[in-house]
């Protein structure tokens, strides 16, 4: 529980200007966090100047930029829709050699200062030469309710999609239309009784794992063409994000597990989220029901 | 008798999808304190009637709700004006207001509060009030309807809003929201029985700095005010403001909060004194938040310390009216920027800066390696002008100051001018233009990116100021004095010119200085659809030339006409403290341009708040700050050389 950082993952070589051997190097640190409640209402910039603004009150210290206006080096993944909650946000953050224990240390110091609905759940650090979470995720799962639609319904248009060659829709990009085929980003799509966050919700929804390559799709989009009579705006409703998804040696993994955040490797730290008092979350569960696409 | 209902999140949540800027909703600042709601608590909702990004940062709105969430006896919430794709979608499925803190209907509360900073705001409390499920006349409401208040500077004129308030706090709150919570905690208690409603109004006009429209009659002459007479023999003739001696024994906000969303000041801000004595004859903050108390330097310090860790903001704002004029300023400013908190080194924002060298030093101590641009506020462009309004920046002042803050390293400075001050000749209007001139001119020495953006305000008069006599200049003399100093600053480099829409100040005039007879025109513009009248995309001066029109009364007569001495002013019955032959007699000073020193130096010229009130200046050093001549120590018998008078009414 009390791993200290773990020095062997930092790229000593590039910390330049480190002469005496007391001076820690810069660790980069990966977060991850749930953005649930009345806080799926904030936007990315928003939610990215609240975290800043929350380690600082943490007294984490951040390394900052070099350059005439420095910035914390903070980076962020895939920017989640405004208005979709999400159990799967991340956030790397370097943090400098002094003052910071392990994960925990880092998750109890951050906790008392997020606003309501933004939670730490997990931690951990990680090589300074893992890509960053904009190159590396290459998927989201995403789980959503489909205003008016029963189950049948739904399974018949999820059907008619996985079944589909191609799926061609129209989008808006610098100003033009460019006609793309999303058929090839569906990675896995079904319907789910119960959702991650509440299993005892009987509504019907859709289960979709989404690729975020490229411009990757969003579930407003895959809403358009699973029910292209339907007003996306008003049919697209409770978003929640499961995962973001990245790549190593052909798998899919989580780049930082919920419950146990595990460096593969070089055997960093490990850390428990705190108990929550009882609640609906339970990230690691799967739903109750997948029913099956006929 | 409150049934308690369920939150309204649940109804509100689908509507958010489908608006601009969600987050202005959702509340969950960083640090706010979580009311807690009880029975036989006296619930306050306190309301900014604009919208949340705006009134947000309001200090008043943060302190009030803190000091009414520590008391036993009341609970307090915050609520802003929705924006208008909300509303539409809260009105067609009949959702009430709502506070952002725990999301509940507005008829759960007791007491609709609003801080009028502006006038231009006095259509949205009308419909927030409506949006609030009350009738909006105070005559229609009965005992199940919340009691509707209005603070803030702007309520130091409530008369155009008369109709439609419960009770007006005049001055400070810190104190008087205490004893208005005791009156209605007993009346909440008594089980407010029927035609109880006028009784309680009656008791709270009994409170110091509280005063009840309904519980005076207004009596006109033709378009004359001739008589405002109290109801009661135990109703006040005058209401006094309530003011707080010792802003020491205040330091709030003890939590401030840091929102989620951003806003418009988005930086931790520490009220450092309250109450300026300048003197500058235009302010009304000047006029009515006598006398000067400061903040002891060490409890400036802790609230910016515990503030910021608080928070985790980086930048703080040292606020006041003229913050280069604290005693400690020096200390206060060193202390932050050399003994770095838990969470660095802040940057210091220092806002209303005075014009001279000695500003700028602290201003170059504070801007750390970014020198994103100063703003000096000269006011008017000649010396002659400026003692006639009581700015006494000198040239010399002004100069110095731009040549400093260039050799600062700053390229970039905003200069800010008001147009239609009194006596203004078209000879001062273009003092405006030469003076942005010489200060390009002066930055050419030090870097030749130098530029000066010139915003030029019309003036509007206000309530409790020696101008409040003055005719306001229509909107066609202002357009012709904003396209002398376009004209003068178009061919010249670096010179940027920004005004203020001259028809904006029409509306602002009327509202500010009008009298009950005024509600009806409210009333009409808010039925028309002119809400957000503050914002440039919903202002329309049409709204207001029908509604005036529709009520048989003139924009000339409200706005452009100077009233004479023996005139009853509308707020007359309302008093800041300043006597109203000091008042008079430094208008009559103004228009042959004779100065007057700032009284915390020099001696008491009697303007009537420490003397009528028994308090006094709390002020830690007994002489001005280095370096700050500005109307103190320095030879003020140059006011009139220029023999001068009033420019011709109305029609100019």
């Amino acid at each position: 529980m009390t791993a200290p950082v773990s020095t062997t993952t930092v790229d000593v070589a590039g910390v330049s200007g480190v002469t005496g051997p007391e001076v820690k190097p810069d660790a980069r640190w990966r977060l991850r966090y749930s953005k649930r409640h009345k806080l799926r209402f904030l936007g990315h910039r928003d939610v990215a100047r609240v975290w800043e603004r929350a380690l600082r009150a943490a007294a984490i210290p951040v390394a900052m930029s070099a350059g005439f206006s420095p910035r914390p080096k903070m980076s962020f993944g895939l920017a989640l829709p405004t208005g979709a909650e999400s159990v799967a946000e991340y956030l790397d953050v370097t943090v400098t050699g002094e003052g910071l224990d392990d994960g925990e240390d880092l998750c109890s110091r951050v906790a008392p200062v997020l606003p309501p609905g933004l939670e730490v759940l997990a931690a951990a650090p990680i090589d300074a030469k893992a890509a960053s979470l904009q190159e590396a995720v290459v998927a989201s799962s995403w789980e959503f309710l489909v205003a008016d639609t029963d189950a049948p319904t739904l399974n018949r248009a999820i059907e008619r999609i996985l079944e589909a060659p191609e799926v061609m829709v129209t989008r808006e990009r610098k100003g033009a239309s460019h006609v793309d085929d999303i058929r090839p980003a569906i990675l896995e799509l079904s319907v789910i009784v119960g959702s991650s966050l509440d299993v005892d919700d009987p509504r019907p929804r859709v289960r979709a794992t989404l690729g975020q390559i490229g411009r990757g799709i969003r579930p407003g989009e895959l809403v358009s063409v699973l029910l292209p009579e339907a007003d996306t705006a008003a049919a697209l409703q409770r978003v929640l994000r499961t995962h973001q998804w990245i790549e190593s040696d052909g798998a899919r993994r989580e780049p930082l597990p919920a419950a146990e955040a595990s460096l593969d490797a070089e055997g960093g730290t490990t850390w428990t989220p705190p108990t929550r008092p009882p609640g609906p979350i339970a990230v690691r569960e799967r739903p109750a029901t997948v029913m099956t696409g006929t | 008798m409150t049934t308690i209902l369920p939150d309204m999140w649940e109804e509100l949540e689908p509507l958010l999808g489908r608006v601009e800027r969600p987050a202005r909703y959702i509340g969950c600042e960083v640090g706010a304190v979580r009311p807690r709601h009880g029975p036989g608590k006296v619930a306050w909702l306190l309301a900014y009637p604009d919208a949340y990004e705006v009134g947000q940062p309001n200090q008043g709105l943060q302190i009030l709700f803190e000091i009414l969430n520590e008391r036993d006896d009341s609970v307090a919430e915050r609520a802003f004006a929705p924006w208008t794709d909300l509303e539409s979608l809260m009105r067609a499925r009949s959702l009430p207001l709502f506070s952002v803190d725990t999301h509940r209907r507005a008829s759960e509360f007791d007491v609709l509060a609003f801080n009028l900073s502006s006038e231009l705001v006095f259509t949205n409390v009308l419909n927030m009030i409506d949006l609030a499920g009350s009738p909006i006349r105070a005559e229609d409401r009965n005992e199940d309807d919340p009691i509707v208040i209005v603070g803030g500077h702007a309520a130091f004129n409530p008369e155009p809003l008369a109709d439609f308030l419960d009770a007006v706090v005049l001055g400070e709150g810190e104190e008087v929201v205490g004893a208005i919570t005791e009156v209605l905690a007993r009346w909440k208690a008594s089980g407010r029985p029927q035609g109880s409603r006028g009784d309680v109004l009656r008791e709270l006009a009994g409170l110091h700095g509280v005063y009840v429209p309904s519980m005076y009659e207004v009596t006109y002459d033709g378009p004359r005010l001739v008589a405002v007479t109290p109801r009661y023999r135990d109703v006040p003739a005058t209401v006094h403001k309530a003011t707080v001696a010792d802003l020491g024994r205040w330091p709030y906000p003890k939590s401030p909060m840091a929102p989620v969303t951003e806003v418009v000041h988005d930086r931790l801000a520490v009220e450092v004194f309250r109450g300026c004595t300048r003197g500058c004859r235009f302010c009304q903050a000047g006029m009515i938040t006598r006398p000067v108390r400061e903040r002891p330097a060490e409890q400036i310090r802790t609230m910016v310390r515990s503030g910021l860790e608080r928070t985790g903001y980086d930048q703080v704002s040292l606020t006041s009216l003229s913050t280069a004029d604290l005693s400690a300023i020096d200390d206060v400013v060193g202390a932050l920027v050399n003994d770095p908190t838990a969470c660095g080194t802040p940057s210091v924002s220092l806002p209303s800066l005075r014009v001279d060298a000695f500003t700028v030093g602290l201003a170059a101590q504070v801007a750390g390696r970014k020198r994103s641009g100063l703003t000096f506020a000269p006011e008017a462009g000649s010396w002659r002008l400026r003692s006639v309004i009581n700015k006494l920046i000198t040239e010399d002042d002004l100069y110095s100051a731009v040549e400093s803050a260039f050799s600062n390293g700053w390229t970039r400075m905003k200069l800010y001018f008001l147009t239609g001050l009194p006596t203004e000749t078209d000879e001062d209007t273009l003092g405006v233009a030469e003076l942005a001139r010489r200060c390009v001119e002066l930055g050419r020495h030090h870097t030749n990116r130098s530029s000066v953006t010139v915003s030029l305000g019309g003036f509007v008069p206000k309530p409790h100021t020696p101008f409040q006599w003055f005719g306001q200049n229509t909107p066609d003399e202002l357009r012709r004095k904003i396209s002398l100093v376009r004209d003068a600053t178009a061919r010249q480099r670096g010179v940027q010119l920004r005004w203020h829409d001259p028809a904006a100040s029409v509306a602002e005039g009327i509202a500010s200085r009008g009298d009950r007879r005024i509600g009806r025109v409210i009333e009409r513009v808010w039925r028309g659809g002119g809400v957000f009248q503050e914002w440039g995309e919903y202002f329309d001066l049409t709204r207001w030339e029908e509604a005036m029109a529709a009520e048989g009364l003139s924009i000339d007569w409200y706005v452009h006409r100077h009233r004479t001495q023996d005139e009853l002013l509308p707020w007359s019955h309302l008093s800041a403290g300043l006597h109203e032959d000091f008042l008079w007699q430094d208008w009559q000073a103004a228009l042959v341009g004779s100065g007057l020193e700032d009284c915390r130096w020099t001696p008491c010229y009697d303007c009537g708040v420490c003397t009528g009130y028994g308090i006094e200046h709390v002020v830690a050093s007994p002489v001005p700050p280095a370096g700050g001549s500005q109307g103190t120590g320095q030879d003020l018998a140059r006011g009139g050389e220029v023999p001068v008078r009033l420019t011709s009414g109305p029609s100019t």
